[in-house]
């Protein structure tokens, strides 16, 4: 018989006090499961929807905002742009060392899930995740960019909304411009998951968006109006305005306060090409200034470092900024959700020595009923080594026990919240994606074991046959 | 197979000054000789056995077993011995609670240098008449059944020596020739020795050796 078995029998004989101990051994490990799970998939899947592409432009604001904002639909869109900064970068001088710039346009929710505005390109010609994931279609196809009105589901959104491929949705917002127009986008597309928040988005041609979703970007012009009227009016108050402030100012809120409009005073008629043909057959042709867009995401033509600080720089003479996502999620994560996860580590593992601690306390007080099986084993021939190392092995059981049914339950706790985290984030949680700290656990929990079983199995060295065979009757 | 020789045994009192138990000058069993020791209560038989298989040492003197002298040997030498050579069976016949019949069976061999062998604790079941109870716990044994799983586990290891300690004490009459006959008997077939202690004149008599302690044991006379 195995010394394995001899300690589980003595496990199995006190079952509820050996049941207590483990599960609060597991509590402990399930919790460390569900911060390494939780932090290492919404860790992979940032960096995963950070990436497919080099530089969001965006008004100038929070960096980690307009990133957030705008690749993770986490939070308010930033003030939108003009449309001649994508102008500029689709079509002019800049536009050389691009090789796509995708226009982003940031609506109101759709049954909680963000309507954007956008163009083919998104998921024709991006990528995602680290390994350059083309986005796959699990029904129907992209969006046409000719066909203004037509929408394409992530995964999730069209879970949520229930809608098919030929469905028609009507995204709803609180319309204060006379030029809306209440057209139905019809779903010609469902993505396949990817894991990022692209799965809880509507994306919607981007020009069927300007016609019939601008209020959105109209409430967040407005807003950023007033905002820097306020700012304005303070520094006319304080009496520092300067004077090319002022007048780049005043143009702006003109013209609706459209950033980046001022970079481009000179070009005021579109320029003639193949991408604008479809724009001037359409009747309906939309003026500039209500083709507004959130953010720009840009694939480089050449995606070095030396490349990208340069355009960076062109275009903050644009008055817009152009993010890194790679940078602003690894600057977040090594940050402030970084030092999140290791306090929740270290309350997790404290809660795992907690319950190492109960083990030791369980098995040591079992000790005095025990000293008569120890030294019938002992008289068995059982030498004190033997005996100390049933005991250390019992710790280990009940600690390598526990810490099974923790990892199955911190897996299971992971799935059981995923939805909640996917709802929230977008991120969809793979709850049975093993993380590598996990492997340190067995380890961990074994040494844990072997140092709280150290005591009570002292007593089982030290326990002295021949007085505890005669003591007990 | 047994020699003892000089065998001195004193504890030390809390006053300090040592209580002597057993001071047995020459005392020996051979080989499948069967012993039956006898004595007042508290003269020392308990004390003398586990001297015997090493689980207590002995204060001086020699004790061979089968040519080696167990008082030489360092603790976990004199474990790994009565491992191997040395079955036990006691008044309150030791079975592990939480393990079965046959796991009881089993542990007499899981000390030892052999593998335990679960057809062997199984053969050994049926010969003491248990075939039926292998996978009972002590708790659902008769007193009689403990006491035959507990000599079936005194031959697991195939011993040399078997020292039972008032092995029928706990058990009725009709049982108590059963088990003394079974272990007699089995002693016998596999050229063990014995050594028996016993309080039962009726026990004691049917032996063709009977050594009373207060004779051989020259601590008690000094008293
Ligand atoms: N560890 C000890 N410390 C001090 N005295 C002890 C110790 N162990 C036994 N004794 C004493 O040694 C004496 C012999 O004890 P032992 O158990 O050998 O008697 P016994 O002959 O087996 O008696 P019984 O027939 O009642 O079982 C007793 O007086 C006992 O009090
Ligand atoms: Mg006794």
């Amino acid at each position: 018989m195995s010394l394995w078995k001899i300690a589980l029998r003595s496990i199995q004989q006190r079952v509820l006090a050996s049941a207590l101990t483990a599960f609060s051994m597991s509590l402990g490990v399930a919790l460390v499961v569900a911060v390494l799970v939780i932090y290492g998939v919404v860790d992979q899947s940032f960096r995963r929807s950070a990436q497919g592409f080099h530089l969001v432009v965006g008004a100038p604001g929070s960096r980690l905002e307009l990133v957030l904002s705008t690749v993770f639909h986490i939070g308010k869109a930033p003030a939108p742009m003009s449309y001649d900064v994508y102008d500029e970068l689709k079509r002019g001088r800049l536009g050389n060392s691009v090789k796509f710039a995708v226009p982003i346009c940031m609506g109101d929710m759709y049954q909680g899930c963000r309507v954007v505005g956008t163009t083919s390109e998104l998921f024709g010609d991006l990528t995602y995740s680290d390994d350059n994931r083309a986005y796959e279609f699990s029904a129907g196809r992209n969006i046409q960019d000719g066909e203004y009105f037509e929408a394409v589901l992530g995964s999730i959104a069209a879970q949520k909304s229930g809608k098919k491929i030929g469905d028609t949705l009507r995204t709803t917002h609180s319309g204060t411009s006379g030029m809306e127009r209440q057209e139905a986008f019809t779903v010609v597309g469902i993505l396949k998951p990817t894991g990022t928040p692209v799965d809880k988005g509507v994306f919607v041609n981007v020009e069927g968006f300007w016609r019939s979703h601008a209020s959105a970007l109209d409430a967040a012009a407005a807003e950023a109006a007033r905002a820097r009227a306020a700012k304005e009016e303070a520094d006319r108050v304080m009496g520092v305005t300067q004077e090319s402030e002022s007048t780049t100012t005043t143009e702006l809120s003109d013209k609706d306060l459209m950033i980046g409009l001022e970079a481009t005073p000179t070009e005021e008629t579109p320029t003639a090409g193949a991408a604008s043909a479809a724009e001037a057959n359409d009747a309906d042709l939309l003026p500039r200034e209500r083709k507004r867009i959130t953010a720009i995401f840009l694939l480089l033509q050449d995606g070095t470092e030396s490349s990208i600080p340069l355009l960076q720089r062109e275009l903050q003479t644009m008055g817009v900024q152009a993010v890194s996502p790679v940078e602003e999620v690894s600057q977040l994560f090594t940050g402030l959700i970084g030092n999140l996860q290791v306090i929740l580590l270290i309350l997790a593992v404290l809660v795992v020595v907690v319950a190492g601690i109960g083990i030791l306390v369980s098995i040591y007080n079992s000790m005095n009923e025990r000293r008569r099986e120890i030294a019938i084993m002992r008289a068995l021939g059982a030498q004190r080594k033997t005996v100390m190392l049933i005991i250390l092995l019992e710790s280990i059981l009940l600690a390598l026990g526990g810490g099974a049914l923790g990892l199955v339950a911190g897996h299971g706790l992971t799935w059981a919240i995923s939805p909640i985290i996917a709802e929230q984030t977008g991120v969809m949680v793979d709850a049975f994606m093993f993380q590598q700290g996990e492997l340190y656990l067995i380890p961990g929990l074994v040494l844990l074991a072997s140092i709280v079983g150290l005591l009570p199995a002292a007593v089982a060295y030290k326990t002295d046959v021949a007085q505890s065979l005669i003591a007990s009757p | 197979m047994l020699q003892i020789r000089d065998l001195t045994k004193s504890f030390p009192q809390p006053d300090g000054t040592p209580l002597h138990i057993l001071d047995i000058p020459e005392f020996s069993v051979g080989v499948a000789e069967q012993c039956v020791l006898v004595g007042r209560s508290g003269c020392g038989k308990t004390t003398l056995l586990h001297i015997i298989a090493g689980i207590g040492r002995p204060t001086s003197g020699k004790v061979k077993i089968d040519g080696w002298d167990i008082a030489l040997m360092e603790e976990s030498e004199v474990d790994q011995f009565r491992a191997e050579r040395i079955g036990y069976v006691y008044q309150t016949f030791n079975l592990l609670p939480g393990f079965t019949a046959i796991e009881n069976v089993m542990l007499g061999m899981t000390f030892g240098r052999d593998r335990a062998d679960k057809k062997r604790a199984a053969n050994l079941l049926e010969r003491v008449g248990l075939s039926h109870r292998l996978t009972h716990r002590p708790t659902q044994l008769s007193v009689g059944e403990q006491q035959r799983v507990a000599v079936a586990r005194a031959l697991a290891n195939r011993p040399k020596l078997i020292l039972a300690d008032e092995p029928t004490a706990n058990v009725d009459v009709g049982h108590q020739q059963q088990i003394v006959d079974l272990i007699r008997d089995t002693c016998h077939e596999e050229k063990i020795s014995l050594i028996m202690v016993t309080h039962a004149p009726d026990v004691a008599k049917q032996f063709e050796r009977i050594e009373y302690l207060e004779q051989i044991n020259h601590a008690g006379r000094a008293q």
